[in-house]
C-alpha cells in the first residue's frame, strides 16, 4: 500500500507533535500507511508578489517533483490561492498525487486557540487527501468531505469522512488493487 | 438536482483560470467543460443542455457579452454568470440586461461561488419542476389535440368521450374556427374505427354536382369530363369516420341522398346502379342554426333528426377567455417547433389577446399567433407583432384600379377582418358562402385574404 507523507513546508513550525497529529488524522482515515517526511524545502515559484499569496496549484507541481515518493501532504502556514479565488484553505490532485493545506486562514477571525486551529488544520488535511483518494464533494451533514467555503463550514465538519465516502474508499482502492 | 445532472460550461481565455476553475467545479460532482474563446462556446451551445455557462467578458475575438446574447438564444434555460477582473457598473448592468443570471468579479471569495452556485441549482431546479408541473396541468387540460380548462369545453370532451366509444351520428356545432374539425378527428380517435381513415368534407365550398361526386363517387362517362371512375369519400372512409363540415350548406337534393345513406348504408356513385356497402360513421358539423333552418323549411326535419343523435355544441372562443393563455402556449410551442425556433410571448400581448373579441374563433387565434411568431424579433412576440389593431385603410390609389382589382382587394381585405371566417366575411359582404369561395378562389385568397401563391405550403 502507497504511504501517505506529511511535510511540514511553512514558515514557523508548529511542532512535531502537531504534525503526529496530523499523520495519525490521516492514518485513521484512510486505508493506508501515514509517515512524516523531514526533509527541508521550500516551495520554489510559488510566491506571487502581486497578490503577496502563495499559488496553491503551483506548490502541488513542485511538491511532485521535490517531495517523496506515494501521496504527500504539504502543510504550510502561508496564505493560500488560487487564480479564481481570494484565498482557499488547500487544494489537491483530485484522484492523483499531491495535496497542500495551510493554517493561514484556519485563525480567522482572530482566534489563539492553537488546539482549535490545528483541529481545523487536521479535517482540511483529511478533506484534501480524500480527493487524493478520489473522492468528491459530499453533501452528508458532518462529513470531512463537505465543502468549506469559511472556517464556519469547518467547524461543522466532523475529522472522518461519512460512512458513504468511506464506502467509496473501499471500493475505489479495491479497483486499483 | 444531483451535481452529476449538472452540465457546466467554462468559458476562458485565461488557461490557468478554466483549470482552477474547473477543477473546484470537479471536485462538487458537476459535468465541467472547458473552452478558451466564445465562438467554439456557442458553437457548443448549439448542441447538448447547459444548466449553468460562466463567461468571462473580456476575451478576444468574440467578447462575453455577444456569447451572452448567443446563450440566451440557443439555450434559454441556462444560468449565465458573468466574470470580470475588470467590472465596471456599466458592463454589469448590460449584463444582466441581456439576461445574465449573475456576475463574479474575479478574484471571488469561495463563499460567494459556493452560494451562487446553489443558487443557480434552486432556481434551475424550480424552473425544471415548473416545467413538469405544466405538463401535469397540461394533461388535464386536453383531450387528446383539443386543450381547455373552460367547465363548458370540459362537458363537450365529456360527452365526446361517450359519443367516441358509441356508433352513434354525431352533430358538432359551433361558430367557424371554434375547432368542429380538430374535436371530430380527436372523437375519431378515440373510437373503436381509430384504425380506420378519417376524410373531411367541406360542403359549401363545392357545387351541388361537384359535391354529389365528391361525396358518392362516380362512374366512368357519368357526366363531361368523367374519364375514369373514381372513388367517393363514404368508399374512402370505409370502417373509418366521415366527417361533413359545412352541413347546414348543403342542397335539398343532397339532403335526400344523405338521409338515405344514414338510414340504408348503401351508396350508389353517380351514373352508376350498384349499391355499394359502406360502414362510415358520420359526423357532421356546422356552425349554422338547424333547428330554425328546420322550421324555415330549408334544412329536411328528419335529415336533421337523423343527423342530431349527439349534439355536441363547442363554445366561441370570447365565451372561454381563460383558455386564451393555454391555446397561446399550445400553439407557441407547435409554432416553434414547425419554425425550429423558440418563441415566447410578453405577458402585454397576452393581455391583448384577452381583451380582443375573437370573431373567428381558435382558428383566427392560431393566424394572430403564426403571424405574430414570424414577425417576432428575437423569438418573443410582443403587442404591436400581433396586428390586431383597426384593419388598415385602403389605399387611395384602389380607386383608379380595375374594378376586379378592387373586389379582389375589398374580399381580402374583409377576410382578413374576419380572421378566416367565411361565413362572417360572406355575411360582410352580403353575398352567400358558395359565392365567396368561387371568387376566392377566382382571386386565389385563401380564407386569411392572402394571396395563395404566396402561403407556404
Amino acid at each position: 500500500m502507497e504511504q501517505m507523507q506529511v511535510w511540514w513546508i511553512g514558515e514557523r513550525h508548529p511542532g512535531e507533535a502537531a504534525l503526529d497529529y496530523l499523520r495519525l488524522r490521516l492514518a485513521q482515515a484512510f486505508p493506508a500507511p501515514a509517515a512524516i517526511w523531514t526533509q527541508a524545502g521550500r516551495p520554489e515559484g510559488a510566491f506571487d508578489p502581486r497578490r503577496k499569496q502563495w499559488s496553491s496549484s503551483r506548490i502541488l507541481s513542485w511538491l511532485a517533483s521535490a517531495g517523496p515518493a506515494g501521496k504527500v501532504l504539504g502543510v504550510t502556514d502561508v496564505d493560500l490561492f488560487v487564480p479564481i479565488l481570494t484565498f482557499v484553505f488547500g487544494e489537491a490532485q483530485l484522484g492523483g498525487r499531491t495535496a497542500v493545506v495551510s493554517s493561514a486562514r484556519l485563525g480567522h477571525p482572530v482566534v489563539h486557540d492553537e488546539r482549535l486551529v490545528l483541529s481545523r488544520l487536521a479535517k482540511e488535511s483529511v478533506h484534501e487527501m480524500g480527493h487524493v483518494f478520489g473522492l468528491l464533494h459530499c453533501g452528508v451533514p458532518g462529513c470531512v468531505m463537505g465543502r468549506s467555503a469559511d472556517v464556519q463550514d469547518v467547524d461543522r465538519k466532523r475529522v472522518e469522512p461519512c460512512p458513504s465516502c468511506r464506502e467509496r474508499l473501499a471500493h475505489g482502492i479495491r479497483e486499483a488493487i | 438536482m444531483n451535481g452529476s445532472d449538472v452540465q457546466v460550461l467554462v468559458v476562458d481565455d485565461e488557461e490557468i483560470v478554466r483549470e482552477s476553475l474547473g477543477g473546484w467545479l470537479e471536485k462538487d460532482g458537476y459535468k465541467v467543460s472547458m473552452l478558451p474563446e466564445g465562438r467554439s462556446a456557442v458553437e457548443r451551445m448549439k448542441s447538448g443542455r447547459w444548466t449553468v455557462v460562466l463567461l468571462d467578458l473580456k476575451m478576444p475575438g468574440m467578447d462575453g457579452l455577444q456569447v451572452l446574447e448567443e446563450a440566451r438564444k440557443l439555450q434559454p434555460d441556462a444560468a449565465v454568470i458573468m466574470m470580470t477582473a475588470y467590472a465596471t457598473v456599466d458592463t454589469a448592468v448590460t449584463a444582466m440586461k441581456l439576461g445574465a443570471f449573475d456576475y463574479l468579479v474575479k478574484p471571488f471569495a469561495p463563499e460567494e461561488l459556493s452560494l451562487l452556485m446553489q443558487k443557480v441549482i434552486a432556481q434551475q431546479s424550480l424552473v425544471r419542476d415548473n416545467a413538469i408541473l405544466r405538463q401535469e396541468l397540461k394533461k388535464e387540460y386536453r383531450f387528446r389535440d383539443c386543450v381547455s380548462k373552460s367547465p363548458a369545453m370540459h362537458r363537450v370532451f365529456d360527452l365526446a368521450q361517450v359519443a367516441a366509444r358509441s356508433h352513434s351520428t354525431i352533430l358538432i356545432l359551433g361558430e367557424s374556427g371554434t375547432g368542429k374539425e380538430v374535436l371530430a378527428r380527436t372523437i375519431h380517435a378515440e373510437s373503436s374505427r381509430a384504425e380506420g381513415a378519417f376524410v373531411a368534407v367541406s360542403c359549401a365550398a363545392l357545387t351541388e354536382t361537384l359535391l354529389e361526386s365528391e361525396l358518392f363517387g362516380h362512374e366512368r362517362g357519368a357526366f363531361t369530363g368523367a374519364i375514369a371512375r373514381r372513388k367517393g369519400k363514404f368508399e374512402l372512409a370505409h370502417q373509418g369516420t366521415l366527417c361533413l363540415d359545412e352541413i347546414g350548406d348543403i342542397s335539398p337534393k343532397l339532403q335526400l341522398d344523405l338521409l338515405r345513406v344514414l338510414e340504408e348504408h348503401k351508396i350508389q356513385r353517380v351514373g352508376g346502379n350498384e349499391n355499394i356497402d359502406v360502414d362510415v360513421r358520420v359526423i357532421a358539423a356546422t356552425n349554422r342554426d338547424l333547428k330554425k333552418a328546420v322550421a324555415e323549411g330549408s334544412f329536411r326535419e328528419d335529415l336533421f333528426y337523423r343527423l342530431n343523435v349527439i349534439p355536441v355544441t363547442l363554445p366561441p372562443l370570447r365565451d372561454r377567455k381563460e383558455d386564451i393563455p393555454l391555446l397561446t402556449e399550445h400553439f407557441l410551442e407547435q409554432l416553434g417547433a414547425e419554425m425550429s425556433r423558440r418563441v415566447q410571448i410578453l405577458p402585454e400581448a397576452i393581455a391583448a389577446l384577452l381583451a380582443y373579441e375573437w370573431p373567428g374563433n381558435v382558428r383566427e387565434l392560431r393566424n394572430v399567433l403564426e403571424r405574430g411568431a414570424v414577425v417576432a424579433q428575437n423569438g418573443i412576440i410582443r403587442v404591436a407583432d400581433l396586428g390586431l389593431g383597426p384593419p388598415g385603410e385602403v389605399p387611395d390609389t384602389a380607386g383608379l384600379g380595375t374594378l376586379e382589382g378592387m373586389e379582389r382587394r375589398h374580399i381580402a381585405l374583409v377576410l382578413g377582418h374576419a380572421g378566416g371566417n367565411v361565413s362572417q366575411a360572406a355575411r360582410l359582404l352580403a353575398i352567400d358562402r358558395v359565392t365567396l369561395y368561387n371568387k376566392m378562389k377566382k382571386y386565389q385568397l385563401n380564407r386569411d385574404g392572402e394571396d395563395v401563391e404566396q402561403t407556404p405550403a
